[in-house]
């Protein structure tokens, strides 16, 4: 593509693990260019091999893994046979690695500063008194107040946007050519992930470090990456341009991919429609409209004597129309979850009222507090943790109807086999156990599970947040196709915005507790009121061009505008 | 994953075969040997192990091998007795602690402190001075040591259960505590508890011989091995066997009793 | 400082409760010492004669009285009298300590340098099949009895390789026998958490990140995984003591050697109750002492825990 030569070049790169039966191949034949300066973004879902591939370039492949052949050239020399020793003049040095999880890769038992110097001391720039100058330096650039302070700290004492940016210091320590960015911010905040890519794009400019950021989120690639290496199954399946990329997948499985990513300008916001009840005013008007209101939650959580409780939910009210979606959206800390088992009763408020179709439902005790629960169902972020691992998919599935009384085993049973062929999954799934299933075929038991007592409210607390995005676009569509035939509610709670703007009708965005805005969704997408709700927006990834070009807001290309139903929200 | 398939094959056969055939042992004794483990032949003492002999003979022209096949019933049911003490008695208080939580918790953790607090060896023969002398009251003793194991590992494992999303979904899909605690939490925790049994099974063995070589286990001319090994002990210089044999039996079955634990506590 | 004031409250009722389990055990229920020794025919005392001696020792009043009478003066360091020596058992532990103190004390030090030596090798050795059987050296060792390894060892360092005198040993050539039987069953556990905790803290995406600064393994396990690794070895100091007392009964018996352990092995045989007691109860006291200055000292080594601990 270009004529300059390649800082890195990967050619033919083979990887294995060794197993007990052998060598287990996991990358296969790939190749691929970094031009010095560029940013490359490696994609691909979980498994796909792209951080194999990356580690590879490292030389720190988990034990039992190594490269199988092919060549690892940097500026030319091929390091992919190289041995450890020899690599280690090259680690930190001349590419520097930015890891995923920000709070386990700092060692937690010494100060900041000291593991900052060890990278100079690793490879003998400087004396003590050079190296702590620098190190100090090097926290200022990447955005700690403070450095000096910051240095005798521990990694707990930061957060985890703070301890990112001691990582990132610590990559960029010696000016390599190239850094590895590892998922560099999945485990961060939207808005701090974005402060976080900036400050990486900032510091490459400043020194013409070459990026390859490995991702799974389009998002992310398709807004800082010049080209986009695509991966499925251990091989590369296109690669290219960005532009190219987005503009013109040539491969089934991009389109796909770009079709799923919910982040993406082509996929935009969809707007599922209401049901028709909704939108004749008069039938509208002749009953309660509203499954569940909730008004002036407030939950306030000790931290000790002496001090001042801490508001998780404060003044939180909503309300969720019959058979539309609302959701509730925010960061980490803001409340949303606690909101959420606040609405399933698993914990009490200390104020407010929840009342379900028209009947308060605040103080329930006893039976009353288990027919409640017929009526609502919470689905769990984590398919693994919420099906017990002992239980047949069948006996999970029918566990509401055994404890709610409802049939006798036989029927049951075949509302179990009913209920798993209504989420789409396979007929012999019932007598499997949850460890037989990918955590996609898990989330559809955990909705089936929750659909068993024919509930009116479904509460999704993060539900699709663990999946990879073709399986959690299948997931949305399912829940969609539910909601539309069942004239099923669901409360949906989330951090991604732009699934909140594919699956709800209606949004409340919280932060620390409160509801900064909340309205019909696409009012709130289209035309935030809040500072909050814009920086939340701005802060989504999304491609470069689009969001240069395109309006202020947050673009939305032409979807038939859709019926107000939060207007009575708003 | 990969240490896994790689450990269980070959170790864990050996394991189970060696538990397989002392329990042989302490069940048809007579299969393994024709000779009588209690009376000896005095003109055949102190023999070196040999085709006829396979772990030789003792003072008195007693087979050794026929007084270890014979020992393990002791060895075995003693363990077998202390593992039932300790699995009842501790997983009963661990889960009681565990499922109802607050001052039951409470007043059983402070207890299980007392008897961390006091050293296994000591607290048995604290036991042992208040029954008596013998196998089972030695059993009884060690089973009582290890309550304390059982009671903290499942109450830990239990409230470990409690806290996982699945028991909150099965509150939420309307179960009432009974149902959640023996549907869920009780199949869920117990898994652990049965590898710490294994792995008591190994430790009861070796302290139920500890005390047999003390003396306070079962009285001569019982075979049981730790009293076995207290005989031989007298001819160290001279028939090496005598105690080195029967110490290695129990080395091989303790052994084998973790080998075994150790896999039943890594599957689920 | 509340929380040294909450765990040093705890560790009190600890110790209260094995006192008074250990004095219902021992004391309140028949099997009583002073029967054994004094009423066996041969010895031809009067009924009233053992009534005197029963009330000399204190026997003769209700068992309430006996458990304020034996509590006070175990606060103060008087633990009552030996049936079978007549003599102040805080004697007799006197005289018996300083030997196992000796023994104890070398035997944790070699066990705990054997551990690490075990842990760190048996990551660093090269060769494959050398680290899998280092790995697999402490579940060999923690299922060899005692007992049975001390008689292994006299046989064959004293009478096979005739490397240890049996009779007229020095105090220093007399100790490396039951040291070593002592300290390898008792590294076997530390070995095991050790080697467990440094392939766990290995496998932390911190030490990644300190392999991709370019630190070899070596600088890496030395500076980055061994503290981390040690932290949860520390935890069970307190129960490694408990093997320790176990550990020196056995051996001090094999070995013929004076001390507490033998001392413990006597008080059963003659049914000593006071003795002991005595043990049992400091027993209790090292590992709960043992165990605060732990949870102490903890977050001394874990800069996690510091404000925890201040807070709570």
């Amino acid at each position: 593509m270009t004529a300059t030569a390649p800082l890195l070049s990967i050619e033919h790169l083979d990887v294995g693990y060794r197993t007990r039966d052998g060598v287990r191949p996991v990358v296969h034949d790939v190749s691929l260019d970094v031009q010095p300066g560029e940013v490359v973004a490696l994609v691909g879902e979980s498994g796909s091999g792209k951080t194999t591939t990356s580690s590879a370039v490292l030389g720190l492949l988990p034990e039992g893994g190594r490269a199988l052949g092919g060549a690892i050239r940097l500026s030319g020399t091929d390091i992919a046979g190289w041995s450890d020793r020899r690599l280690e003049s090259v680690r930190g040095a001349r590419i520097g690695y930015i890891p995923q999880d920000p709070v386990s890769s700092l060692n937690p038992v010494r100060p900041i500063g000291v593991q900052l110097a060890e990278t100079f001391r690793i490879h003998g720039r400087g004396d003590r008194r050079s190296i702590r100058g620098r190190v100090l330096e090097l926290l200022e650039r990447v955005g700690l107040d403070d450095p000096a302070l910051r240095a005798k700290q521990y990694p707990h004492e930061l957060s985890g946007g703070m301890r990112q940016r001691v990582l990132i210091a610590n990559a960029v320590a010696l000016s390599p050519e190239l850094v590895i960015a590892d998922e560099p911010t999945s485990a961060l905040d939207v808005t701090v992930q974005r402060r976080i890519l900036d400050l990486i794009d900032e510091l490459r400019r400043e020194h013409g470090t070459a990026v390859l950021l490995v991702t799974h989120d389009l998002g992310v690639a398709a807004e800082r990456a010049e080209r986009i290496v695509v991966m499925q199954h251990g091989r590369i399946v296109e690669q290219g341009a960005t532009e190219a990329v987005l503009d013109a997948p040539g491969e089934s499985y991009t389109r796909r991919l770009l079709a799923d990513a919910p982040g993406l300008a082509e996929h935009a916001f969809r707007h599922p429609r209401p049901p028709l009840f909704l939108r004749d005013p008069g039938v509208a008007a002749a009953e309660n409209p509203f499954v569940l209101e909730a008004s002036g939650l407030v939950k306030e959580f000790s931290l000790g004597r002496r001090r001042p409780a801490f508001r998780a939910v404060d003044d939180v009210s909503f309300q969720v129309l019959r058979g539309t979606t609302h959701a509730i959206v925010g960061e980490s800390g803001s409340g949303k979850t606690t909101t959420a088992r606040i609405i399933a009763r698993f914990a009490a408020p200390d104020a407010g009222a929840v009342s379900l179709g028209g009947a308060d439902a605040t103080a329930l005790a006893g039976s009353a507090k288990r027919e409640f629960r017929r009526r609502v169902q919470l689905v769990y972020q984590n398919p693994f943790a919420s099906l017990d691992p002992r239980q047949t998919v069948a006996e999970i599935i029918s566990e509401p109807l055994r404890n709610f009384g409802v049939g006798d085993r036989a029927t049951r049973a075949a509302t179990a086999r009913r209920l798993i062929d209504r989420v789409a999954l396979p007929a012999d799934v019932a007598g499997r156990r949850p460890a037989e299933l990918s955590g996609g075929q898990r989330q559809r038991v955990a909705i089936a599970r929750a659909l068993a007592p024919e509930p009116e409210l479904v509460i999704l607390d993060e539900a699709v947040s663990a999946l990879d995005v073709t399986v959690q676009a299948r997931i949305l569509e399912l829940l969609e196709q539910l909601q539309d035939e069942l004239g099923l509610s669901y409360l949906f709670i989330s951090h991604d915005l732009a699934v909140v703007a594919r699956i709800s009708h209606s949004v409340s965005v919280m932060r620390r507790g409160r509801i900064v805005e909340q309205g019909a969704t696409e009012q709130v997408f289209r035309a935030p009121q809040h500072a909050y709700t814009r920086e939340l927006l701005d802060a989504v990834p999304r491609r470069a061009a689009v969001a240069a070009v395109a309006t202020p807001a947050p673009s939305a290309p032409a979807v038939p505008p859709a019926v107000p139903t939060g207007k009575a929200l708003a | 994953m990969r240490r896994r398939l790689r450990g269980i094959r070959p170790g864990l056969v050996v394991a189970w075969t060696v538990i397989a055939v002392v329990i042989a042992w302490a069940i048809v004794p007579w299969l393994f040997t024709g000779q009588d483990p209690l009376a000896g032949v005095p003109a055949e003492k102190l023999q070196a192990p040999s085709g006829a002999h396979l772990f030789g003979t003792d003072a008195i022209g007693r087979d050794l091998f026929t007084r270890v096949v014979h020992g393990a019933v002791h060895s075995l049911s003693g363990a077998f007795v202390a593992v039932t003490v300790g699995l009842v008695g501790g997983t009963l208080l661990g889960v009681l602690a565990g499922s109802l939580g607050g001052a039951v918790d409470a007043v059983v953790m402070r207890l299980v402190d007392v008897l961390l607090a006091i050293p296994g060896l000591l607290l048995a023969l604290s036991i042992i001075i208040l029954l008596g002398f013998g196998t089972v009251n030695a059993a009884i003793a060690v089973g009582v040591g290890s309550v304390a194991a059982f009671a903290r590992l499942s109450r830990s494992e239990v409230v470990r259960v409690r806290q996982a999303d699945y028991v909150e979904a099965a509150f939420g899909s309307g179960a009432r505590l009974h149902a959640v605690l023996f549907r869920h939490v009780l199949p869920n925790s117990l898994t652990a508890v049965v590898g710490l049994a294994a792995l008591q099974f190994g430790t009861a063995i070796l302290a139920i011989s500890t005390l047999g070589f003390l003396g306070y286990g079962a009285p001569p001319p019982t075979p049981e091995w730790g009293l076995l090994i207290a005989e031989g002990r007298n001819y160290v210089a001279t028939s090496w066997w005598l105690t080195v044999l029967p110490g290695l039996v129990v080395v091989a079955v303790v052994l084998s009793a973790n080998r075994i634990s150790h896999a039943l506590g890594r599957t689920r | 400082m509340p929380y040294l004031a909450r765990r040093t409250g705890q560790a009190l009722i600890v110790l209260a409760i094995a006192f008074t389990a250990t004095f219902v055990l021992l004391q309140a229920l028949p099997g009583d010492a002073i029967l054994i020794k004094f009423e066996s025919p041969e010895l031809g005392l009067s009924p009233e004669q053992i009534a005197d001696i029963r009330a000399s020792y204190g026997a003769d009043v209700p068992a309430w009285q006996q458990f304020l009478h034996t509590i006070s003066g175990f606060v103060v360091g008087d633990f009552g009298y030996s049936v079978q020596y007549g003599t102040p058992v805080h004697e007799l532990i006197g005289t018996a300590l300083p030997e196992t103190l000796v023994l104890a004390g070398l035997g944790f030090v070699v066990a705990v340098v054997l551990a690490v030596a075990l842990a760190f090798l048996s990551t660093l050795a090269p060769f494959g099949w050398l680290r899998q059987g280092l790995r697999a050296l402490p579940g060999v060792f923690v299922s060899v009895p005692v007992f049975w390894l001390g008689i292994v060892l006299i046989q064959v360092f004293s009478f096979q390789l005739r490397l240890v005198p049996v009779i007229g040993a020095d105090p220093v050539q007399g100790l490396i026998l039951p040291v070593l039987t002592l300290a390898v069953p008792i590294s076997a556990p530390l070995a095991q958490i050790l080697a467990r905790s440094i392939d766990e803290v290995q496998l932390s995406p911190f030490v990644a990140v300190v392999r991709a600064k370019g630190a070899s393994p070596a600088r890496v396990l030395w500076r980055d995984v061994a503290r981390n690794a040690t932290l949860p070895a520390i935890t069970i100091a307190g129960v490694l003591i408990g093997e320790l007392i176990g550990g020196a009964v056995v051996t001090e018996t094999v070995f013929g050697r004076a001390g507490i352990g033998r001392l413990t092995e006597q008080a059963v045989a003659n049914q000593d109750v006071a003795v002991l007691q005595a043990i049992v109860v400091l027993a209790a006291l090292v590992f709960v002492v043992v165990n605060l200055a732990v949870d102490l000292v903890y977050p001394v080594l874990d800069p996690r825990l510091k404000r925890k601990a201040v807070a709570a």
